[in-house]
C-alpha cells in the first residue's frame, strides 16, 4: 500500500505539477508557432495535436486514478464512460457539418447510406453547442450514478466490481457497434468539420483546441486534488485500506464509492468531449474492453495513489506506444502486456514510486532498514 | 409438363432443401456407386437413350429438353460419366440441359447408397430437382427403407414433388399428407398454393387445394414452434456446457487462492492449438487411416500442455501477487494479451480443426429437430468434467486439502498442509480443465487467437453469480447463463441477449450479494 501522503511529497507534487502546466500550456505551444518548420527545436501541427490526444487521455486517467488509487475500487469500465462523452460531442460535431456532407443532406452521412430518413429523438438534444457539452459530462454521470448505485448499494466489491464493469464494456462495445442504435455502427462517427464556427482542419483551432485541454487537465487536477484532501478523501482513503473498519465506524461506504464513481466518470465523460474534436473520429474500437484496460495500465503505470502520477503515466504510455507503434506495428500487444505484467508484479507504485523511493534513498544513510520497518509497520 | 426454366418463386420454395442438404454436409457424389463401364457400351445403336445423348448435345432446344425427358425416365446411373463428359464440353445451353438430368440420376442411384445420411441428402435434393419423374422411385426406396428419419424425408420429398403433379387428386392428397409429416420445407410451397387461390381467376379446385394447405400449415407451425422451443433448449445447454468447463477451473482457483485469471480463455487457447498442432502432426506423420484418433490423442496433448503453462504462469507471476487480487486481474490481463498476440503471430488468423468421422453430422430425434454430435459431444463432456472434479475435490486425498486452504489458508498451514503446493498443483489442475474446454471448441468452431475472448466475459458472469468455490453454484449459474443468452437470442438478437444478461446479472446480485450459494459465517467477509 502507497505511505500516507505527507506535507513534503504533496509539495513535490506541486512542483512538478507547475513544471508540467508549465511545459505542456506555454512551452509546447510556443515551439508549435515560434521556431521555423526546419529548426529541431519545432514542434509540428501534428505532435501538437498528438500531445493534445494525450492530454485528454490524462483526464480520464484521473477519474480512474481517483477510484482506483484513492478508494480502491477498480472500475473495467471506464473506456464506456469516455465513450459516452466523446459520442455526445461526436453528434454534436456530426449536425454541424450539415451540407458540407458527402451526400448534401443535413443528416450525418451513415444515416444516409442506413436509411434513416429522419433525425432519431434523441439526436435533437445535440443540434446546440450546449446540448453537446453538457450531454458528455452528465450522460456518463447519470449512467454511472445509476449503475453505482445498483453495484454499491449490493455491496459488489472488488474483483466483482471488476468483472461486472468489465461486461458492462463488452456489452456497450456491442451495443455501439450495432447500426440500429443509430450511432454510426462500426464506423463510429467522422468527418467533422466544424466546432462553434471554427473550422477543425485549421492548425489554429486545433492550437486553441490543445490550449483548452491542457485547462480542462489542469481545472480536473486541482478538482480531484481538492477531493483527495478533503474529510471525504480520507473516508476514500480509509475505504481503500480497511472497508469493514470504516463501516464499523459509522461511515456507508457505498455512498462515498457511488460519489466517487460519479466523478468518475464524469471525468471520463470530459475526457471523450476532448478527444473527439482533436482526432477526428469515434468509433466503438475506443470503448471496448481492451481500451478500458489500457486506462488502468496508464494509472499502474505512472502510480496510483497519485494524481500526478496519473496524468505522467497517460502520456508517457501513450508517447510510448505512438512511438513504437510506428517501428513495430506488430510488437505492441506484447509490450502492453508486457508492462502489466512487470508493472503489477515488480513496480506496484509506478514511476512516481520509483522516483520517490530514489529520492527517499539519497537522503538517509541506512536507507534499507528504514524501508523494511516502514512496510511492516 | 414442368418446363426446364422455372419461375423465382418457384425456385425460392426449394431454397429450405438445398439448405438441408447442405446442413448434412456430405458430398452426395462420393457416394456413387461405380458405374458398369460395360453397360452403356453394349447398347443397341437404335437405343433411345442414345439418341438422346446425341439430342443433348443438339443445338436445337427443344430436342434438348425432349432429350432431358427421356433421359431422366429411362437412364441410369451408369450414364453420369457420359453426361459429365457432355457438359464438360458443351456451351452454357447444354451445360443447363445436362444438370437436372445428372442431378436426377445421381441422387436415384445414391438412394439406395449405404449411409443413411447419403440416402437422406439424395432424397431432399430430389424434392429440390422438382422433377416429378422421381416420385416413383422415392416411393420404392421409402418403402423398402429401414431407418425412420430416412423414409421420412424420402416420403416428404415425395409429397413435395406431387405438388406439382397436375392431378388435383394427388395434390390434395399430397398437402395431407405434407401437413401429417408436419414437413417444414415445405411451408413456403403450401403458401404459394394458398396465395394462387386468391387471384380472382382461381378455381374451385385450387380453393379447395388452398383449404386442404391452409389446414397443413396450421398443423405444420404449431409442431414447428414446439421443435424449435426443444432446439432452443438444446442450444442452450450446449453453450452452458462450454461455460460450465470454463467456469469450472475460473471458479476452483478463485474459490482457492481468490485469484481471477483473466488468461483463463488464453489457456483455453492453448488447448484448441494443442488439438490442432496434434492434428498437423497426424497429416504429417501418420497414414489417413488413422487419422480419426488424433482427437483423442490431443486430449491429453491439450489438457498436459495447458496445465503446464499454468504451472509456469502460476510460478513466475501469481506466487508473488498473492493476497492481491486486483493485481493478479492485472497481471494476468496482460499475459492474456501477450499469449493472444504471440498465436496471432505464429499461426495467423484462422486454423481450422477438422472433426473426427463419428462427430459429423448429428441425430435426427425427432421431426423437425436435428441435434449435431458436436454438441451433443460437448454436453457429455461438461458432465464427465464434472463427475471428475467431484470425485477429485470430495473423494481424494488432494480435494480434502483444496477444499480446507480454501475455507481457512492460515489454520490449514498451522495442521501442516503444504499450502503452497496446493495452490500450484490446483492452478494447474484448472489450467488443464481450460485445455479441455479449448480441445472440445474445436469441434464447435475455428481455433483463432480471440477463442477465448468469446466465452471469457460470460464465463466471469457465471463465476460471479455461482458464488465463491461452490460446484453447484458454477453449474446452476452456467445453466442460467447459457440459457438465458440462448432464450433471449431468438428474440431480440445475440448483442442484446448479453447485454440482457448483464442487467439480469446486476439484478440478481442485488438480490444476493454473494452469489447463488454463498460462503456463510465468518468466511464470509474474508
Amino acid at each position: 500500500m502507497p505511505e500516507p501522503v505527507a506535507s513534503q511529497q504533496n509539495s513535490r507534487e506541486t512542483v512538478t505539477f507547475y513544471l508540467l502546466g508549465f511545459i505542456f500550456l506555454i512551452v509546447l505551444p510556443l515551439l508549435n508557432v515560434m521556431p521555423s518548420e526546419d529548426s529541431w527545436l519545432h514542434v509540428s501541427d501534428f505532435r501538437l495535436n498528438q500531445f493534445g490526444k494525450f492530454l485528454a487521455f490524462a483526464v480520464l486517467a484521473l477519474g480512474l486514478d481517483l477510484i482506483w488509487g484513492y478508494c480502491g475500487v477498480l472500475s473495467l469500465g471506464q473506456g464506456v464512460f469516455f465513450g459516452f462523452g466523446a459520442y455526445c460531442m461526436g453528434m454534436y460535431l456530426s449536425l454541424q457539418i450539415g451540407k458540407e456532407s458527402v451526400y448534401g443532406s443535413e443528416l450525418p452521412d451513415f444515416m444516409v447510406w442506413t436509411q434513416v430518413k429522419e433525425l432519431p429523438l434523441f439526436w435533437y438534444p445535440f443540434k446546440s453547442f450546449i446540448g453537446g457539452f453538457f450531454g458528455a459530462m452528465l450522460v456518463p454521470m447519470l449512467f454511472a450514478a445509476i449503475f453505482g448505485f445498483l453495484a454499491f448499494r449490493s455491496r459488489i466489491k472488488g474483483v466483482y466490481f471488476a468483472i461486472i464493469t468489465q461486461a458492462l464494456a463488452f456489452a456497450a462495445w456491442l451495443v455501439f457497434n450495432r447500426n440500429e442504435t443509430r450511432l454510426g455502427g462500426t464506423n463510429g462517427l467522422t468527418d467533422f468539420k466544424q466546432l462553434l464556427g471554427f473550422r477543425l482542419s485549421d492548425p489554429s483551432t486545433q492550437r486553441g483546441l490543445y490550449i483548452l485541454t491542457v485547462l480542462a487537465l489542469a481545472s480536473s487536477y486541482m478538482l480531484c486534488r481538492w477531493i483527495v484532501a478533503s474529510r471525504a478523501g480520507k473516508v476514500l482513503i480509509a475505504i481503500r485500506d480497511s472497508e469493514s473498519r470504516v463501516t464499523f465506524s459509522g461511515y456507508t461506504p457505498w455512498m462515498y464509492k457511488l460519489f466517487v464513481f460519479v466523478v468518475a466518470a464524469g471525468l471520463a465523460g470530459l475526457s471523450g468531449m476532448l478527444y473527439v474534436p482533436q482526432v477526428g473520429i469515434i468509433t466503438p474500437a475506443q470503448i471496448g474492453v481492451l481500451p478500458s484496460l489500457e486506462v488502468v495500465i496508464w494509472v499502474a503505470v505512472g502510480g496510483r495513489g497519485t494524481l500526478i502520477g496519473a496524468i505522467l503515466g497517460a502520456v508517457a504510455v501513450n508517447y510510448g506506444r505512438s512511438v513504437l507503434t510506428n517501428y513495430f506495428p506488430e510488437a505492441w500487444p506484447f509490450i502492453l502486456g508486457g508492462l502489466f505484467v512487470v508493472v503489477v508484479t515488480m513496480f506496484p507504485d509506478g514511476l512516481v514510486g520509483m522516483i520517490r523511493k530514489l529520492s527517499e534513498r539519497k537522503k538517509t544513510h541506512t536507507p534499507l532498514i528504514k524501508a523494511e520497518g516502514s512496510t511492516a509497520a | 409438363m414442368i418446363s426446364l426454366a422455372r419461375t423465382p418463386k418457384k425456385l425460392l420454395a426449394l431454397v429450405p432443401f438445398v439448405f438441408l442438404s447442405l446442413g448434412m454436409g456430405l458430398q452426395p457424389a462420393l457416394a456413387v456407386d461405380e458405374p458398369e463401364q460395360t453397360d452403356s457400351a453394349t447398347r443397341p445403336s437404335g437405343d433411345p437413350i442414345e439418341q438422346a445423348l446425341i439430342d443433348l448435345k443438339g443445338e436445337d432446344a427443344a430436342a434438348r429438353n425432349k432429350a432431358a425427358e427421356v433421359l431422366i425416365e429411362k437412364g441410369d446411373a451408369s450414364l453420369i460419366p457420359r453426361l459429365d463428359e457432355i457438359r464438360e464440353m458443351g456451351g452454357r445451353a447444354v451445360r443447363q440441359a445436362v444438370k437436372p438430368v445428372v442431378d436426377v440420376l445421381k441422387n436415384r442411384a445414391n438412394l439406395a447408397s449405404d449411409s443413411p445420411d447419403s440416402r437422406r441428402s439424395a432424397a431432399s435434393d430430389l424434392a429440390s430437382t422438382g422433377r416429378k419423374e422421381a416420385i416413383p422411385y422415392l416411393k420404392q426406396a421409402a418403402e423398402k427403407e429401414q431407418v425412420w428419419w430416412v423414409r421420412y424425408t424420402m416420403e416428404e420429398s415425395r409429397h413435395f414433388l406431387e405438388l406439382n403433379s397436375g392431378d388435383p387428386a394427388v395434390q390434395l392428397e399430397a398437402v395431407k399428407k405434407l401437413g401429417e409429416l408436419r414437413s417444414l420445407n415445405s411451408v413456403t410451397a403450401l403458401k404459394e398454393l394458398v396465395e394462387a387461390a386468391q387471384q380472382a381467376d382461381a378455381t374451385d379446385q385450387q380453393k379447395i387445394l388452398a383449404a386442404a394447405a391452409e389446414a397443413a400449415i396450421d398443423r405444420i407451425e404449431s409442431w414447428s414452434s414446439w421443435a424449435s422451443a426443444i432446439e432452443t433448449l438444446f442450444r442452450g445447454i450446449s453453450l452452458s456446457s462450454i461455460l460450465l468447463i470454463m467456469s469450472l477451473g475460473l471458479a476452483i482457483v478463485f474459490g482457492l487462492m481468490g485469484v481471477i485469471n483473466m488468461a483463463h480463455g488464453e489457456l483455453m487457447m492453448i488447448g484448441a492449438y494443442a488439438t490442432f498442432i496434434t492434428q498437423q502432426a497426424f497429416i504429417a506423420w501418420l497414414s489417413p487411416d488413422v487419422f480419426d484418433w488424433y482427437f483423442p490423442v490431443a486430449l491429453p496433448v491439450a489438457f498436459l500442455s495447458a496445465a503446464l503453462f499454468g504451472w509456469v504462469l502460476e510460478a513466475t507471476v501469481i506466487r508473488f501477487l498473492y493476497g492481491r487480487l486486483l493485481e493478479t486481474l492485472l497481471a494476468t490481463w496482460g499475459v492474456s494479451l501477450i499469449l493472444m498476440q504471440a498465436a496471432r503471430v505464429y499461426f495467423g488468423d484462422l486454423t481450422a480443426v477438422i472433426a473426427p468421422g463419428a462427430l459429423r453430422g448429428g441425430a435426427q430425434v425427432m421431426v423437425g429437430v436435428y441435434l449435431p454430435y458436436n454438441r451433443i459431444f460437448i454436453i457429455v463432456l461438461s458432465i464427465i468434467c464434472v463427475m471428475g472434479i467431484y470425485f477429485l475435490l470430495f473423494r481424494s486425498n488432494l480435494g480434502i486439502r483444496v477444499r480446507s486452504v480454501t475455507q481457512n489458508r492460515n489454520m490449514s498451514a498451522c495442521l501442516g498442509i503444504p499450502t503452497r503446493k496446493v495452490d500450484s498443483y490446483t492452478f494447474a489442475f484448472a489450467s488443464g480443465l481450460a485445455g479441455i474446454a479449448g480441445w472440445a471448441l474445436t469441434m464447435v468452431g475455428n481455433v483463432d487467437p480471440g477463442l477465448g475472448q468469446n466465452y471469457i466475459v460470460d464465463a466471469f458472469m457465471v463465476v460471479v453469480t455461482g458464488g465463491v468455490g461452490k460446484l453447484a453454484g458454477t453449474i446452476w449459474a452456467s445453466l442460467g447463463i447459457g440459457g438465458l443468452n440462448k432464450l433471449i437470442e431468438p428474440v431480440s438478437g445475440a448483442v442484446y441477449g448479453k447485454v440482457f444478461v448483464l442487467v439480469g446479472v446486476i439484478l440478481f446480485l442485488q438480490w444476493r450479494p454473494q452469489g447463488l450459494f454463498a460462503a456463510k459465517g465468518r468466511s464470509a467477509d474474508a
